[in-house]
């Protein structure tokens, strides 16, 4: 697994506080792990503070899974 | 009790009469206060009476783009952001038949929107604190009306469902958000009414008199304070019991 998403993963282990095998690529971060919408925008400023990048609120609504977040971060960072 | 040792407080409209003095109060209580408003020569003289941990933050809150910044300005200049006080307000009275589109768009662009930018401005930072405050100052015609006063009363009422409605969303983050909701409290603007007018007014009031500044700014102490932090989507009136709602 690449680096990004390791650090990706880490963060929403620490937000959701989830079990790690729950985070798969496909994993809905509403559905699947339990976050609400807040939680969403925590997550959205986490990642850009951790990778340095701005998500613009209409990326910001796209990332809806785990796997969505490591794609749009790895294209940005 | 309400220790604000180590806190940073924004509080706008601080040229003004009752803004000043909760910038007094909250400062006293051990807060560093960014004191904003349009007119700078009151801020500074504000600033400098307060001494250390004060900081002027001149704003017009009617152009968007100074807004959006003040946020910032204030975090650069304090160095944390954990306390929102929206106090600052004007007026463009008419009656309704008469109201001009700019005297209604003023007054809600300054009392409310505004209000709102800086809200969404703060949060980012109180979300990661796990900790904030924001009270927005309303007024007592927000509830009952006044005539003469639609954009005004509109706006006031408009920060009362705001703030309701924030405070929903970020409650579960340790963030507060309220309104005090003054009555007719004694102000350079009211010293300029006359001895009869004065006397209508405070027939309406049962304590018979106007307010001071001081007894609004106790009020968003309280509000601002940790001992505080189970109430939220609060109206605090401070009307001498004008208005018992």
């Amino acid at each position: 697994m690449s680096d990004i998403a390791d650090r990706v993963k880490k963060i929403v282990v620490e937000h959701l506080g989830v079990d790690e095998a729950k985070i798969t690529e496909g994993a809905s971060f509403i559905d699947d792990l339990g976050a609400d919408s807040l939680d969403t925008v925590e997550l959205v400023m986490a990642f850009e503070e951790e990778f340095g990048i701005e998500i613009p609120d209409d990326a910001a609504e796209n990332i809806q899974t785990f796997g969505d977040a490591v794609k749009f971060i790895s294209e940005a960072a | 009790m309400f220790d604000l040792t180590g806190k940073c407080a924004l509080v706008t409209g601080a040229s003004g009469g009752i803004g000043a003095e909760i910038a007094r109060a909250l400062h006293a209580a051990g807060a560093t206060v960014g004191v904003s408003g349009t007119r700078e020569d009151p801020l500074k003289a504000l600033a400098e009476e307060l001494g250390t941990r004060a900081h002027v933050l001149p704003c017009n809150l009617s152009d968007p783009a100074a807004v959006e910044a003040l946020p910032k300005a204030a975090l650069d200049a304090m160095g944390g952001l954990d306390i929102l006080v929206n106090n600052a307000g004007i007026t463009r009275d008419n009656l309704l038949m008469r109201m001009s589109d700019e005297q209604w768009d003023s007054v809600l662009d300054v009392n409310l929107t505004a209000s709102m930018r800086l809200m969404r401005g703060v949060l980012r930072g109180m979300m990661k604190a796990r900790w904030g405050r924001i009270v927005n100052v309303s007024s007592v015609v927000g509830a009952i009306g006044n005539p003469g006063q639609a954009n005004y009363v509109a706006a006031k009422a408009g920060l009362v469902g705001m703030s309701k409605a924030l405070a929903q969303e970020v409650a579960s983050r340790g963030i507060t958000v309220n309104c005090v909701a003054p009555g007719f409290i004694a102000t350079p603007m009211t010293d300029a009414l006359n001895d009869d007018q004065k006397a209508a007014i405070n027939m309406r009031i049962p304590a018979g008199r106007m307010g001071t500044p001081a007894e609004i700014a106790a009020g968003v102490l309280y509000l601002a304070s940790p001992e505080a932090a189970y109430v939220t989507g609060a109206v605090l009136h401070i009307n001498g019991g004008m208005a018992m709602i």
